[in-house]
This record gives structure tokens, sequence and C-alpha cells, in this order.
């Protein structure tokens, strides 16, 4: 019974092998339980709403990740080669139907739970107070551009005379456009400071190829495409630094294009605004 | 289309060296050159990772050719090139066209398949795409920089937006294009092998489930190649005729305004993806396939729930037109249709959990037996799950949010493809092997290969999860950047080690597979007492297969431990008052 | 032997002199079932290939409707009228080729040859026709990197075009081989072949539909 050849193992790779098994079911496990490299602390509500998800998602998915590997390390070594016959069976029609019905309703039930926080922060759109921000991403540093304190962004070059072919930078407001006169720009590699407890709504934009704006602590990440303009809207809670780095492909500078984040008082953000536009 | 010799007609063996071995049509030796094809791009690939593995560690370690160590865009040049050969002329070659191609004829009771001439020129178009990417690292500029992908604008614009944009890219954008049109003439021969080529008494419903992997998989290659040919025809005139497809207008770079505009960045990523998601289940259904015919003949049991395996990969196959968004969550693309998406991609998993369950129900109440085929097929199941589940995390926008563009996605789709699928590749081997080459391969050598690379696959791969969780974004050529990038330098440095050993694992199964060729212990016709009918032909078979003879099948194919049989297993042809009672 | 359908063609092929006799050699390919076996082989293969070409098409309709909404730079071109000629021309060479079909069951290989040149010669008509239109573009001012209108009015009308030239070979193809005495091998050619251009026929006809709604 059974091949004519090939060492068909014994009772030691049987054993072996479900112990392999065991171990890297509890090594996995425990590396994720014990958060060894973890999340940093969110700093935003939905930030929390989503590392919610992301728990619920990961108790789930544990579960079935334990009593697949678990059970397949049970059936290496009980059903090894003793002797026995198998069972001539072709399955079970009503356990096929019960674990595909509880697998569907599990993750496709997880599925919609989650949309509530992805329309949350992508759907819902931002409170008209919002402090906008422009984002503009470029080989390999960011820029910004607040809109002043008429509130308005003024229109670039480009925008202002959209028929007209451009030899040289048209990423430049236009000086006609009186939205634009008190425009902060922060340019390539600046530092952006934003207000705890406050909503902003970030424009993110670029000027030559795709990036992505990522701060991990807000658990936010936004392609920066050029031809468009991507709204991000956060709250942040709690005053810090924090990092930005660029989350898409953009050349050889790829993996340097960070800058910082930084959340403050309403005192500290006027004298970092103060500091800014006094340059 | 046009006529041509061969097909149906009865084909003698052709003489000399050229008809016999190298413009060939018999679908064994084209089989064995895709085979031999993936094998070179295999080693190719993982020099590349090595070269990788090495730069993230020690990013400035001086090696030979790169005497002032890797720069950031050789890094990225050679992770480009890593990913684009793994998936495209290993992934997509060996699994479906290399063993599909040996072993669909035989399995079904055919000669040869379809359209042999069709076949042939299948591979060599295959081989031209190869010799076009490879011509990719020495032209000047060198290897192409966007990863696999090749993302637009950068990849559109030329060699104004840096290094790796320059006739490396172009070549690239040929050679996939090249690779398409070969694809699509294999998965035309698959389908009409499949439909109208089976013998008497094979029923699509008596195929073994390798044979559906290898049809369904066609069938997804067929829908799925032209798409990605049309992108790249776009892509290609972008860069080379002035058109703007994907580039849109007022782009800067080093200081010169682009002439091109109003293209759609995110149109590329459309076209790509719908050829892309559907692309890695092209890449892992033989694998299940395979897979679930191991399990079965190792167990001495029938597959659990043969129908619903079917049914699953049906619908898995299906499923993968409809999700390609999950690629592009945060694109840019409209939240509401990532809704969309997000469900769709979700229930993808229902069909590969029934899978696992089923396969997890072959081998209970089953007589196991640890051959070397068998280990790797258990490897597979369990790989599978975890490469798997990690989908799931990343089939939710909210999270994805997190999740995308770091390790995290690089941990979930090694598992599954550059693992899982390797794996199937490898229990493939091992099984087939002895019928390909008429002996065993060493056992031995067999199981050491599969215990280290068991280990070692797990020990560079989980790790990723971990780092992706800390945020680690992919394709950064070192940590430099950030203090929170340079605290997991010991995980890359864990990851590495580990690389190189089980890289040093695969020579152990390069030196068993070609030393068992001329070495390895004769096989007979039947070495594994399996049930489909390669196993009822000698080893290896005849020029025409079957010597002239229609072969007649009687029952399924995985017809093992019937009750009152004296053997433990039946051959799919064997006639019922053959069969020896107990 | 496995139960094949039989077309009606090939009842009146057979009755005019039939296939040749089993060559022999238990070969099961060589029986009189394999023909019908054979044909569904081929059959199959030319629709599968269908199914692929379309596709190809889908993504570069879809990129082109994309590519119209998003742009703001959308500048529709005037459609040459010669393009109106080049369909009629088309479609009368569907007409043609599916006679020529017909006929080489019916009444044999003379008839049906003249039939296939017809289409042939229409089908080369229909490309020089495309060239015109190209030619008054050009005249224009129009190319393919001028604007996104003209580069999808050139890339589909060069990629239909390119199918149809391997169209256009395969038909030469079948009529030079004619006059060989395998008579299954022609009918099973003239139906494959027949299928493809009904297909070029009904894209062109989609393609120009596209180009024109909604201007």
């Amino acid at each position: 019974m059974g091949p004519k050849k090939g060492n068909t193992g014994s009772a030691a790779t049987a054993t072996i092998l479900a112990l392999l098994l065991v171990l890297l079911t509890v090594l996995t496990v425990y590396i994720f339980a014990a958060k060894t490299w973890w999340f940093p602390p969110a700093i935003n509500e939905i930030g929390k709403e989503i590392d919610q998800q992301f728990m619920r998602t990961l108790v789930i998915t544990g579960i079935v990740f334990v009593l697949a590997q678990l059970g397949l390390a049970w059936a290496v070594f009980r059903y090894r080669a003793r002797g026995q016959r198998a069972t001539y069976s072709h399955g079970n029609n009503v356990m096929e139907v019960v674990w595909t019905l509880a697998t569907a309703i599990m993750f496709i039930g997880l599925g919609i739970l989650s949309q509530r926080t992805w329309a949350a922060v992508r759907i819902k759109p931002a409170p008209p107070e919002a402090m906008r921000i422009e984002v503009i991403g470029q080989q390999f540093k960011w820029s910004f551009r607040l809109p002043g304190p008429d509130g308005k962004f003024g229109k670039y070059k480009f925008e202002a005379h959209p028929e007209q072919e451009f030899t040289r930078d048209p990423w430049v407001v236009d000086a006609d456009d009186p939205d634009g006169k008190d425009d902060i720009i922060l340019g390539p590699g600046s530092v952006i400071a934003v207000r705890v407890n406050e909503p902003v709504e970030l424009l993110i934009r670029s000027k030559d190829v795709t990036h992505s704006f990522f701060v991990r602590e807000l658990r936010l990440k936004q392609d920066a495409v050029p031809g468009m303009t991507v709204p991000l809207q956060f709250t942040a809670t709690v005053p810090g630094e924090y990092q930005v780095v660029c989350a898409e492909l953009c050349g050889l500078g790829h993996h340097l294009m960070n800058t910082f984040l930084k959340v403050l008082s309403r005192e500290d953000y006027a004298a970092w605004l103060k500091d800014m536009t006094a340059e | 289309m046009t006529t041509h010799a061969g097909a149906v007609h009865e084909h003698e063996a052709p003489k000399g060296f050229i008809r016999k071995y190298i413009f060939s049509l018999d679908h064994k030796v084209i089989g064995k050159q895709y085979i031999c094809l993936a094998l070179f791009s295999a080693f190719v690939g993982m020099f590349l990772s090595a070269l990788m593995r090495l730069r993230l560690a020690w990013p400035a370690m001086k090696l030979p050719f790169f005497p002032d160590g890797i720069l950031p865009e050789q890094y990225l040049a050679l992770m480009t090139m890593h990913g684009t050969i793994m998936v495209f002329m290993v992934l997509t070659t060996a699994p479906q066209s290399g063993f599909g191609n040996y072993f669909l004829p035989l399995q079904i009771g055919a000669a040869d398949m379809a359209f042999p001439v069709l076949n042939m020129l299948s591979f060599w178009t295959t081989f031209l795409s190869l010799v076009v990417l490879m011509a990719a690292f020495f032209v000047t500029g060198g290897a192409p920089l966007g990863g696999w992908t090749v993302y637009t604008p950068l990849s559109a614009i030329g060699e104004i937006a840096g290094p790796g944009q320059g006739l490396g890219m172009t070549l690239w954008v040929i050679a996939i294009a090249i690779f398409s049109g070969a694809s699509l003439m294999g998965a035309i021969n698959f389908i009409a092998t499949t439909l109208d080529l089976r013998t008497r008494g094979l029923s699509l419903m008596r195929m073994p489930l390798t044979a559906w992997s290898w049809f369904i998989t066609a069938a997804i290659s067929l829908l799925a190649f032209g798409v990605l040919l049309a992108a790249g025809i776009l892509l290609l005139l972008d860069r080379t005729a002035g058109t703007s497809f994907f580039i849109p207008g007022n782009l800067v770079l080093t200081e010169k305004v682009i002439s091109h505009k109003g293209g759609s960045p995110i149109l590329w990523q459309h076209l790509f993806w719908f050829f892309g998601h559907p692309e890695v289940y092209i890449a892992i259904l033989p694998g299940m396939g395979v897979a679930s015919h191991v399990l079965s003949t190792f167990s001495r049991k029938p597959v659990f729930g043969y129908r619903a395996m079917v049914f699953a990969l049906s619908a898995i196959a299906f499923l993968g037109f409809i999700v390609w968004g999950h690629h592009m969550f945060v694109s840019g693309m409209s939240p509401y249709v990532a809704i969309a998406f997000s469900v769709l991609t979700m229930s993808i998993g229902v069909p590969s959990a029934i899978k696992t369950f089923n396969w997890l129900g072959t081998l209970w109440n089953g007589n196991i037996q640890f051959t070397t085929p068998m280990l790797f097929a258990l490897g597979f199941v369990s790989l599978f799950v975890s490469g798997g589940l990690s989908g799931l995390f990343l089939a939710q926008p909210a999270v994805d949010q997190y999740l995308t563009d770091t390790y995290f996605v690089v941990a979930h789709f090694h598992l599954i493809m550059g693992v899982a699928a390797i794996f199937g590749m490898f229990t493939a081997t091992y099984f087939w092997f002895p019928k390909v080459f008429g002996r065993m391969m060493n056992n031995t050598l067999g199981k050491l290969h599969f215990w280290l690379s068991f280990v070692g696959v797990y020990a560079i791969f989980m790790p990723m999860h971990f780092i992706g969780l800390a945020g680690h974004p992919r394709r950064y050529a070192d940590t430099s950047g950030a203090p929170f990038l340079q605290a997991l330098d010991p995980v890359h440095h864990f990851m590495t080690y580990a690389a190189f050993i089980t890289i040093a694992a695969q020579f152990i199964f390069l030196f068993n597979l070609l030393w068992s060729i001329w070495k390895g212990e004769k096989a007979g016709i039947n070495p594994w007492n399996a049930t489909t009918l390669e196993w009822g032909v000698p080893s290896p078979p005849p020029h025409d297969n079957f010597a002239g003879h229609e072969p007649t099948v009687y029952r399924g194919p995985y017809e093992f431990s019937v009750p009152g049989v004296a053997e433990d297993f039946i051959l799919q042809t064997t006639p019922p008052d053959k069969v020896v009672k107990s | 032997m496995p139960g094949v359908a039989i077309t009606d063609e090939l009842d009146i092929l057979n009755a005019g002199g039939g296939p040749p006799a089993n060559r022999g050699g238990g070969d099961w390919r060589r029986e009189p079932g394999a023909f019908g076996r054979e044909r569904r082989m081929y059959l199959t293969g030319v629709s599968v290939a269908l199914a692929a070409i379309l596709m190809f098409f889908m993504a570069l309709a879809s990129a082109y409707i994309v590519r119209k909404g998003t742009g703001s730079d959308w500048q529709p071109i005037e459609m040459p009228r010669i393009l109106w000629l080049n369909t009629a021309v088309l479609v009368a060479s569907s007409i043609t080729v599916e006679v020529a079909r017909r006929k080489l069951a019916q009444a044999g290989v003379a008839e049906f040859r003249n039939w296939w040149a017809i289409t042939t010669a229409l089908g080369m008509l229909f490309l020089g026709g495309q060239i015109v239109a190209w030619r008054v573009l050009a005249d224009q001012g129009l190319f393919l990197a001028t604007n996104p209108s003209s580069s999808f009015f050139y890339l589909l009308t060069a990629s239909h075009g390119a199918h149809l030239l391997i169209g256009l070979f395969a038909l030469l193809y079948v009529s030079i081989r004619a006059g060989r005495p395998d008579w299954r091998r022609r009918a099973i050619a003239a139906e494959g072949v027949a299928i493809y251009w009904h297909f070029l026929d009904g894209l062109w006809v989609f393609l120009l539909l596209l180009l024109n709604i909604g201007r």
C-alpha cells in the first residue's frame, strides 16, 4: 500500500513537521500579541477606530491561522502512515455548506464593518472651519502652501492661464490673483505644523511624478498624483513631532523624501507661523 | 486564423537535433524548455534578491561590480528586475506552460496539444521576451527602475525623470508586450486542448484538478494579457511618440517643464491592475491544482469535495477580475468605488477558504506518506494560509491606508507568490520528475531541501509583517531616512541571514535535479502508485504519448483506498473487470 | 466511436468523394470521426482567440472613454468621410466571405475561389481606404501625438488594421492552399477565417461608433 518508491518517511518526519507548525503558530501569535514591533500610538480619533478594526481583523485572522496551522499539524501527525487504510470519502456537502457560510459571514461582515471607518475619513467632507494646507510632492522633498488670512489659495500660473504653454516653472502663484497675495509658501524640505484638536484638510498634489504622503501616527496615507488634487482630512489630538515619509516609489531619492508634521498648541502654532512668515 | 500542419496529424518522431530539441513541436520538449527558462530566471531573480538583501542589511558594503557599494538607484533597478523576472519569467511560465504543457495532454489522453506549431512559437516568443528583458541590464542607463508595476508618469516621461528611465525602461515595456503575446498563444492552446482533445470517458468532472487548474488559468490569461498588451502599447507611445495617455500637464522635472499634457496617471494603474490582479491568480492556481493532486495521492484518499474544488477555482478566477481596485485604495480613486472593490475582495477569501478546508479534509482519515513531493504540498498549504490571511487586512481600505506600500504588503505577496507558488513548483518537480526522466530524485537531498526551505522562507518573510506594522515603507534602498526605520535594522539583518541560508538550500535542489537526471534510481512506470493517465505510460513517455492507442477512462482521478479493492489505488484507465478485488 | 456531431456541409462533402481512407497505424485521429473533432478544435481556437483580441480592444476603448472624460484638452477631430466608404467595403467583404464559405460546401472549389478572391480584394481596398483616411488627417496637421483625440484615432485604426492585415494573410494562405486535395483542411480553414473576418467587421463598426458618438 502506498507508493512503491520514495522513502515515505516515518513518525519522525510527521512529528518534526507537526512540531514546526506548532512552533510557527506559537511564535507568530506571541510576536503579534506582545506587539514587539507595532504601530506607534495613534494621535487622532479615526486612527484609534482604525486600530480597533485592525484588532478585530487580527483576532479573526488569528483564530483562522491557529486553527488551520494546528489543524494541519494534527492531521499530519494523527494520520501518518501506520499501516492503516485511508477512509474512502469524496467529501461532505453539509460541512462544505457550513464552513463556506461561516467564512462568508465572517469575512464579508468584517469588510462591511470596516467601511464606516473608511467613509468617516474619506467620504464625509471636511468641516468648513478646517485649516486647509496644500501639500506638494516633488523629487525628493515636500513643500507646503498655506492660504493665509483670507483662507483662499491663489491660482498658480498654469491654473490662471490654462491655455498657455509654459517653458518656465508654472508652479508660481499668479501675480494678478488677489487670493494669492497672502499665500504662505513653505518651500521644498519644509516642516509643516497644525494646531492640536483642530480639523485640518490637506490638499495633496504633485509637481512631477506620483508620491505618497504618509504619517504613521495618523494611520493615513494618500498618493500625491500629478494632475490631481486629493483631499485628506484629520484632527490631531496629541501634540508632538511626527515623521512624514514618502510611500510611493518616485525615483532614487524615494527613501530620503521625508519631513515632519508638528502638532502644536494655539500659542506654539502662532509662534511657529510668525517664524515662517518672518523669513 | 490560418491552418497549419501538425495538430491532428499523426506526427512521426522528428529526426535531427534542431527538430528534436530546438524547434520541437512535442509538448513534452516544449514543457521542458519552459521549465528550463523558468529555472534560469529563478536563479537570476534569486541572485538579484541576494544583492537586494545585502544592500538593505549593509548599505555601504562594497561588492564586485559595485565598487562604491550598491547605489540607491541600482538597488531600485535590482528590485524592479527581481520582481519582473520572478513574476513573469518564473511564476507565469513554469507552473502553467512548463508543467501544464508536459502533463495536460498526458492527463487527458491526448497525443499532443491542439496546436503544436503555435505551442512551439509561444515558447520561442517567451524566450525572445526574456532576451529583451535581460538586455535592459546591459544598455546605457541600465535596467529600469519603477518596480514591476512601473507606475506612470515616472515610467512614461523618459530619462528626465531620473536614472532607470531610459532605454532600459523602453526595453522592459517591449519585453512585457512580447511576453503578453506569447501568453495569449499559450492560453488559446490550453483551452482548445482541454475542451476538444479529451479522450473517451474523460468528462470534465473526471479530469484531475491539475488539468482543471491549467484550464482555468488559461482562461484567466486569455482575458487578462490583452489588457496588459494594450497598456504597454499606450506606455510605449507616451515614451517614444509624444502622446499623453498617462502624463498630465505642467510637470516640472529638474526645472524643465514637460510638454505632455492631459493624461491620467491613474489610468495606467487601472489598466495594469486589471491585468495584474488576475495575474497573481495565474501564478497560484496551478500550484493549488498540483497541491490538491499530490495531497490526495499521498494521503491515499480521494480529494475532499472535488466539485467544491472545481467551483472554488472557478470562483477565484471570476472574482479575480473584479477586485483590481484594492491595489489603488489610496491612489486618488473614488472612495465609493473603493468600498465596492473592498467587499468583492473580502469575498474572494471565501473560495480560498473552501480550498484550505478541503485540503485538510483530504488529509483527515488518510494514510499519509511523507514523500518529498508530499512535504512540499503540505508546506504549500501552510504557506498559503499564512500568505492569504494577511490579504484580509489589505482588503479593507480603512486599514490599508496604513499598510499599503509598507513591508506588510511585501510579506503578503511573497508568502503567497514567492513561496507558496514556488512550493507548488517544487511539489510538481519532485512528483513528476520520475515520469519525465524515468528516474527518482534523491530522497535525502529532497527532504533536506524541504526542511531548510520551509523554515527559511518563514524566517525571511514573517518578519516583514512586523516591520510593515511599524510603518516601514517598501521600495526603500535603506533605512537612513528616519530614526524609526533605523530601529528596524536588526530585523533586516535577521532576514538577510535567513535569505542566504535559504538561497544556499536551493543549490541542493539544483544539484539533486541535475544529478538525478543521469544518476537517479530507476523509476519504472508508476513509482507513486498514482491514478491519473500519465502513470499508465512509460517513463519517459513515447513520442506520441499513448503509442497510437486512444486510452479509455473509466472513473474519476482520485480513486484511492476504494473498499473491496486489493490495492489502495485504481488507475483511471483500468477497466472495471480488471480491478483486483480484495 | 466517440459521438461527434457532423455538420451538414460535411455530409455534402462526403457525398462528393469524401475523405481519404483511414491512413492506418491505429492512430484514432485519422478515423472519419476525427474530422468533427478537428473542426471543433480549430473553431474553439479561433473563438477563444477572438475573446483575447476583444479584451485588447476593450482596454483601448476604456482608455479612450477615460481620457476623453478627464483631460480638459479634448478636441474632437472630424472623421474623414472616406471612413464610411471603407465601412461599406468591409461589410461587403463580410458578405462575400460568407458566400464563399457556403459555396465551398455546395458548389466546389472554383466558385469558392472567386468569392474568396473578391473578399481579399475588398479587404485590401479597405486597408487602402484607411491609409487614405490617415492622409486626410495628416493634411490637416493631425498626427499621432497632436492631441488625444487624434492619438486614439490613429491607435484604434492602426490596431484594427494590423489585425485585418493578419486576416488578409490568412485569406491569401487559404486561397493558395485551396488547390490541395485536403478537403477537410480547406473547409475548416475557410470557416475559421470567415469567423475571424466577421469579427473584425463587427469590431470596426463598434470602433467607428465609439469614435463618432458623443464627440
